[in-house]
């Protein structure tokens, strides 16, 4: 039976994951929007959500063929490469290695691409496919993570509620400030949620090899407890070691 | 075609960053793999395996990443 452990993780990770993602998606949607105006915006937004929808609909129901071992260790390998590349990146970041990222300079660097392009007759359909490719991009990892993260034990419902909420909460937000969303932690979230992938991946990948973990659906937090205090040492030994600080990154 | 290629990319690049890792992480899991499977360690002690592996590959990804960057500086 599914512990409520299991579907808080599942909806945390799943929001928190998708919150990051959409907010970068948001942020060249806007720049587009602003600089083009909505409808290539919108254009390109809406018809990379129709291919995203139809890759749900031409995948999803193939996941139910596949054996739920093999599932939890197929979604678990991928999750640990995935969530490792995340914690690998959001350590380095936190410990002054490489620049945060910074959305404020991505949408002035996108707006500039536009308005480098405005002379160009083709500049609508340039920046509709700005818009399409950064949606579709966003969107394929969200889709991912809403998979991997929900699929291991048949909690889609809940991985897909979680995401859906980051994107009605970062769509609200957006509408009321109308800017990029600089001010959210996003460094601090790729770290919670590098952590929070990693453990998924390790655990499901653990369970596909018929690992009966002690505690059941709870040795989750005890795997995440660990990625995260050894990723916190790791910072701190890396920082006395800090070159200075680096310059924020745009993508 | 070179959108597509594009998109492959990008797709690939969702799961490596650091090819090392990557490589390195798939040995670990490919390694544990075989113990539990052939060697019958118990798939405990091969999730234990993987979750001591993993940690010590991401550790030792980042000290070479910042000695690399600490290099070029």
């Amino acid at each position: 039976m599914t512990g409520i452990t299991t579907i808080t993780s599942t909806v945390t990770a799943s929001f928190l994951a998708s919150f990051v993602e959409v907010v970068e998606a948001f942020t060249i949607i806007l720049a587009v929007g602003l600089a083009r105006g909505w409808r290539p915006a919108l254009t390109g937004t809406v018809l990379a959500l129709l291919l995203l929808g139809a890759l749900i609909l031409l995948l999803g129901p193939l996941l139910g063929l596949i054996p739920l071992h093999l599932l939890q260790f197929g979604i678990g390998v991928l999750l640990i490469l995935f969530g490792m590349r995340w914690l690998r990146k959001a350590i380095l970041r936190a410990a002054g290695f490489i620049g945060l990222h910074d959305e404020e300079k991505a949408f002035a660097v996108e707006k500039d691409l536009l308005a480098r392009q405005a002379a160009d007759r083709r500049a609508d359909f340039l920046a509709g496919t700005a818009a399409f490719k950064a949606v579709l991009l966003e969107g394929v990892e969200v889709v991912f993570i809403v998979i991997a993260v929900g699929a291991g034990r048949g909690l889609l419902g809940y991985a897909s509620l979680g995401a859906v909420a980051a994107c009605l909460l970062v769509l609200a937000i957006g509408f009321l400030v109308h800017r990029p969303l600089s001010r959210v932690p996003e460094n601090m979230l790729k770290f919670v949620v590098g952590v929070m992938l990693s453990s998924f991946g390790v655990f499901w990948t653990g369970e596909g090899l018929g690992a009966d973990w002690p505690g059941g659906d709870a040795a989750l937090i005890a795997i995440a407890v660990l990625f995260l205090a050894v990723s916190l040492l790791t910072v701190r030994l890396l920082r006395g070691t800090q070159p200075g600080r680096i310059e924020a990154a745009s993508r | 075609m070179t959108a597509l290629r594009a998109a492959l990319a990008e797709l690939i690049g969702m799961f490596i960053d650091d090819g090392q890792l990557a490589l390195t992480l798939v040995a670990l899991i490919a390694i544990v793999t075989l113990l539990v499977k052939i060697a019958g360690i118990g798939g405990l002690a091969g999730g234990i395996l993987l979750l001591a592996g993993a940690i010590g590959l991401l550790v030792e990804s980042v000290y070479r990443d910042a000695r690399r960057k600490k290099a070029t500086d």
